[in-house]
């Protein structure tokens, strides 16, 4: 890496720290979600730079797409212009434990970095990959050495979204299109969607992709039809497959994992030689779990049926009342 | 160097300047419609120039593909999200500059 390189590192840093601060401090809500995704954007290129093109698919597909468009579904619940510029109050206390515990937190941090052994365990990982049932190490690492971390994460979401659904019913859709490009492009982009999370799901047994990435993009598919108008596959009336398919990764995981044990295995070890397509049923079931569990949280609340679309409505900016 | 590597380089450098061009766009035009066509074209042009460049420099038609795959996905969804701000941006009654 040469003086160029550097730069551009230095750079990416600095813009790392100011969009972080004006994301934690702007005074225009807008603003703050708005630095929040650029900031997605830019730590994705942050760990192509760190040479982890998994984790830069993951943080750009969830950290700055999915996350990105609930925070500004969120801001849109806001309903006045005034609940969206928060209260600034700073007493001068409120720095006097901020800095002194800022500073901490980063001294920690920085020693526990510090104490890291040297090399980390990548060589320990690249001796076990023959046997772990694919080629790529990340996706073994995630599905296989430490599924128990993947089955956790999953879980994680899933109580997400049953915690945002027990909170309320979801606001109607827009009434309104603004424009019938959006769902002309929803239209044309949704095989595309599918395509590559598939891609993605099938690379990711030699390398970078998997399970995260993939689902991430369908939901992403998902919620731009969603904002393009199509309607719900989720609703409250029907006791739909979409139940299953919420808990199908979860389920799928817990049933990987015990099936060990009960026949007389350790936890979370796959029969032997089974381990690589044990591990692509896996990551299609996660892969569809997650697609379908960010869309679910898009939902803002319990899914609702969806009245008869308003069609041929365009341009007033109007919106049906929330309930 | 091959010649390969020449053109590549070439059609990057000639797609630098639209990047340069379309963001002093952004920051220097007086409203939404001029900046949204500054970036809108600009960005379009530059980025199809870099990622064509790249995929000659790469050697590799697979590769070359993909990049192109990207800079029309890039396109279409330029257009519609400029066509986007720009409606909702006239419904809400935003004067274009200069009328």
């Amino acid at each position: 890496m040469g003086v160029a390189g550097l730069i551009f590192d230095g750079l990416l840093a600095l813009a790392l720290a100011w969009l972080a601060w004006q994301s934690t401090r702007a005074v225009d809500l807008f603003h703050a979600v708005v630095s929040f995704i650029v900031f997605g954007l830019l730590m994705a290129l942050a760990w192509v730079r760190l040479e982890a093109p998994d984790i830069a698919l993951a943080e750009a597909a969830i950290g700055a797409g999915a996350t990105g468009a609930l925070l500004l579904s969120a801001l849109d619940r806001l309903a006045t212009h005034d609940a969206r510029r928060r209260l600034l109050y700073e007493p001068a206390t409120a720095w006097g434990f901020w800095i002194p515990a800022g500073g901490a937190l980063l001294g920690g941090l920085t020693l526990a970095a510090w104490k890291l052994p040297a090399p980390g365990l990548g060589h320990e990982v690249l001796a076990a990959l023959k046997g772990s049932g694919v080629d790529h190490p990340v996706t073994a690492v995630l599905l296989n050495f430490r599924a128990l971390d993947t089955l956790l994460e999953i879980g994680v979401l899933l109580l997400a979204a049953v915690t945002i659904w027990s909170l309320g019913r979801a606001p109607s859709p827009v009434a309104a299109m603004p424009s019938p490009a959006l769902p002309a492009l929803g239209r044309l982009l949704f095989p595309v969607f599918v395509l590559v999370a598939a891609y993605l799901l099938w690379r990711g047994s030699h390398a970078p992709g998997g399970a995260f990435p993939a689902g991430a993009v369908l939901g992403a598919g998902a919620i731009l039809m969603r904002l393009a108008g199509a309607r719900s596959w989720i609703r409250s009336s029907e006791r739909g497959p979409w139940r299953w398919i919420l808990s199908l990764g979860l389920a799928m995981m817990l049933a990987a994992a015990v099936t060990g044990p009960l026949s007389g295995q350790a936890f979370f070890e796959y029969p032997p030689g089974t381990a690589g397509p044990m591990i692509l049923l896996l990551e299609v079931a996660a892969g569809l779990s997650i697609a379908l569990l960010l869309f679910a949280l898009y939902l803002r609340g319990e899914p609702r049926d969806d009245g008869p679309w308003p069609d041929g409505q365009r341009g007033d900016g109007q919106r049906e009342g929330v309930r | 160097m091959t010649a390969a590597q020449w053109v590549g380089g070439l059609l990057v450098f000639a797609g630098l300047p639209f990047f340069l061009l379309g963001t002093l766009g952004l920051l220097r035009f007086p409203d939404v419609y001029t900046r949204l066509h500054a970036l809108a074209k600009a960005d379009n042009v530059g980025l199809g120039l870099v990622c064509i460049g790249l995929g000659i420099q790469s050697g590799s038609v697979a590769l070359l593909l993909k990049l192109v795959l990207i800079w029309v996905l890039m396109l279409i969804a330029s257009a519609t999200a400029a066509g986007l701000i720009a409606g909702t941006a006239l419904a809400r009654g935003l004067r274009p500059w200069g009328t």
